[in-house]
């Protein structure tokens, strides 16, 4: 069935960090930092040799950021001691997959000094040090970091950025599992006159906050004529990570995440992004598709605002927004993570309605004729990322 | 001083050069001679070279706001503040950092500007803990 990859991937880098015992004076991090300079001088490659991070004991946005590596090829799988073993089977298959030519996997543990141990939960952490104490509060004070620098570099405006919401709610007043699927079309001033939680972000700027799953069943092409639906193939796909707190990201106008994850997903389907007639771009606050849009090549970098601006009117006197229903770019067709349902990780709900759209299984907000989807989202606040080009061909 | 209810940082052996050095009222950054380049935040190494010879220098404390926002729901210790500029600035020498703004008036999109130079004021939140906080100059 699938290659034998039995002798095709070989470990050219090896070693332990300088002393292993009693290590007050090294971080978590710095262990694995450490142990990552050893074995790269071992192997006589430098840090911008790598471009697979695989780690446990330290998420890959930690370890991409305290290294400044933007990989694309990430593995976090953490399930106790054994991870290490199974970071060598991913980092075989990614090899021969091509999606990783050289693969770092790193361990770090203070587990006698307890230092920064406790990852995120630590008050030792890099965002307990160097974040909450400035009064982050969660998702709304950080993914909202951003967006003023993108206001003031292109003069993007916050009525420009309601058009999301607006044109989003379009799609959830005609999917019936949306949660806002009963609370009526917004408009942007509606945006704007809604209670401020963050500015730039006002409530209807933000992603709701719900309960709820989703779950998908993948097997090999050869055995997908045999299920009961219409297959949906993965054409090509990507991922990457570029830091970890969002303050430390490279350039608040741009995902270099997105941009790595994306291009890579596009490289390997074979398509350019006008070859989608389908977009799904996690909406997890109204500017966040606005970065996609640019990053992934739908609009000139700084040019969404005004194009989003410019909505059309139908017969009826109707707008018709560009990302909405009728309009040119449909995207975020189930109601989004703004007015569908969003639950902590809306990745998913961005996967399943490309599945139902590509399936022809949409109902009222289906799309006529389409084939083929993009689900692309980020990871924390534009940290990591991960696309998927998909095809119901 | 009144029982301060934010989040606390805790240094490590890595950070703490930083942190004695807010407590001093001074504004210490990592840096790499072979690069001629400072870094933030602290690691004990250089991410351009990976140099593990690295040394601390004062900062001048000045910079620019690179973006912000206005929190109006803070977390413990915050919710009397609201609302407040959570900012990062990018210092004269490169790097870039998450702070507050400390203002005399209530902030606004109008007076708080992306670009706006800032210079590092030091707030002694504990008798242990001193922040680095910036204001508009």
């Amino acid at each position: 069935m699938a290659n034998d990859l039995r002798h095709k991937v070989a470990i050219v880098g090896a070693a332990e960090t300088d002393i292993l015992g009693t290590q007050p004076d090294m971080s978590r991090l710095g262990l694995h930092a450490q142990a990552a300079k050893n074995a790269l001088d071992d192997a006589g490659l430098q840090l911008s040799d790598v471009d697979g991070i695989l780690t446990a004991g330290a998420s890959p946005n930690e370890i991409s950021e305290y290294l400044g590596i933007v990989p694309r090829y990430i593995d976090g799988t953490s399930v106790g001691g054994c991870s290490f073993m199974i970071h060598v089977r991913h980092a075989v298959a990614a090899i021969s997959a091509g999606y990783c030519d050289v693969a770092l996997i790193t361990h770090g543990e203070s587990g006698r000094s307890r230092v920064d141990s406790g990852f995120g939960g630590s008050r030792q952490s890099s965002n307990a040090q160097f974040e909450a104490p400035y009064g982050t509060f969660g998702a709304p004070s950080t993914f909202s970091i951003p967006v003023m620098r993108h206001f003031h570099d292109y003069g993007t405006t916050k009525y420009q950025m309601a058009h999301i919401p607006a044109a989003t709610r379009e799609w959830a007043l005609l999917n019936p599992m949306a949660i806002m699927q009963q609370a009526g079309a917004i408009t942007p001033q509606d945006v704007l006159d809604s209670r401020m939680i963050c500015y730039p972000f006002n409530l209807f700027d933000c992603c709701l906050v719900a309960d709820g799953g989703g779950a998908l069943v993948l097997v090999s092409e050869d055995r997908a004529k045999d299920f009961p639906n219409n297959p949906v193939y993965v054409l090509g796909t990507g991922e990457s990570t570029a830091h970890s707190n969002v303050s430390q990201m490279r350039d608040f106008t741009t995902s270099d995440s997105t941009t790595m994850s994306s291009n890579e997903a596009f490289r390997l389907a074979g398509l350019g992004p006008q070859d989608i007639d389908h977009l799904m771009f996690y909406d997890a606050f109204s500017f966040t598709p606005m970065m996609f849009l640019e990053d992934l090549g739908y609009v000139k970098k700084g040019e969404v605002g005004p194009w989003l601006e410019d909505t059309k009117t139908d017969a009826d006197g109707k707008t018709i927004y560009k990302t909405g229903p009728g309009g040119e770019l449909p995207m975020n067709t189930n109601g989004g993570g703004l007015s569908y349902c969003h639950t902590g990780m809306y990745g998913m709900f961005a996967l399943l309605e490309s599945v139902f759209q590509l399936r022809g299984t949409a109902g009222e907000r289906q799309l006529d004729g389409i084939h083929t989807s993009i689900a692309h989202g980020p990871g924390g606040m534009f940290a990591a990322a991960g696309t998927v080009i998909m095809s119901n061909e | 001083m009144a029982d301060y209810e934010g989040a606390l940082p805790q240094a490590t052996h890595e950070t703490e050069p930083f942190w004695e050095g807010a407590k001093a009222h001074k504004l210490m950054l990592p840096y790499c001679a072979a690069c001629d380049a400072y870094d933030f935040y602290p690691r004990p190494f250089c991410r351009k070279c990976f140099s593990w010879d690295i040394e601390w220098k004062e900062a001048s404390g000045k910079g620019k706001i690179a973006t912000y926002v206005i929190n109006h729901r803070g977390p413990r210790g915050f919710e009397d503040k609201a609302p407040y500029v959570i900012a990062v600035v990018e210092l004269e020498e490169g790097p870039s950092m998450m702070t507050n703004l400390v203002m005399d008036e209530e902030p606004t999109p109008e007076n708080v500007s992306v670009m706006a130079d800032v210079e590092v004021v030091f707030t002694d939140v504990t008798d242990e803990v001193t922040l680095p906080h910036f204001r508009l100059v």
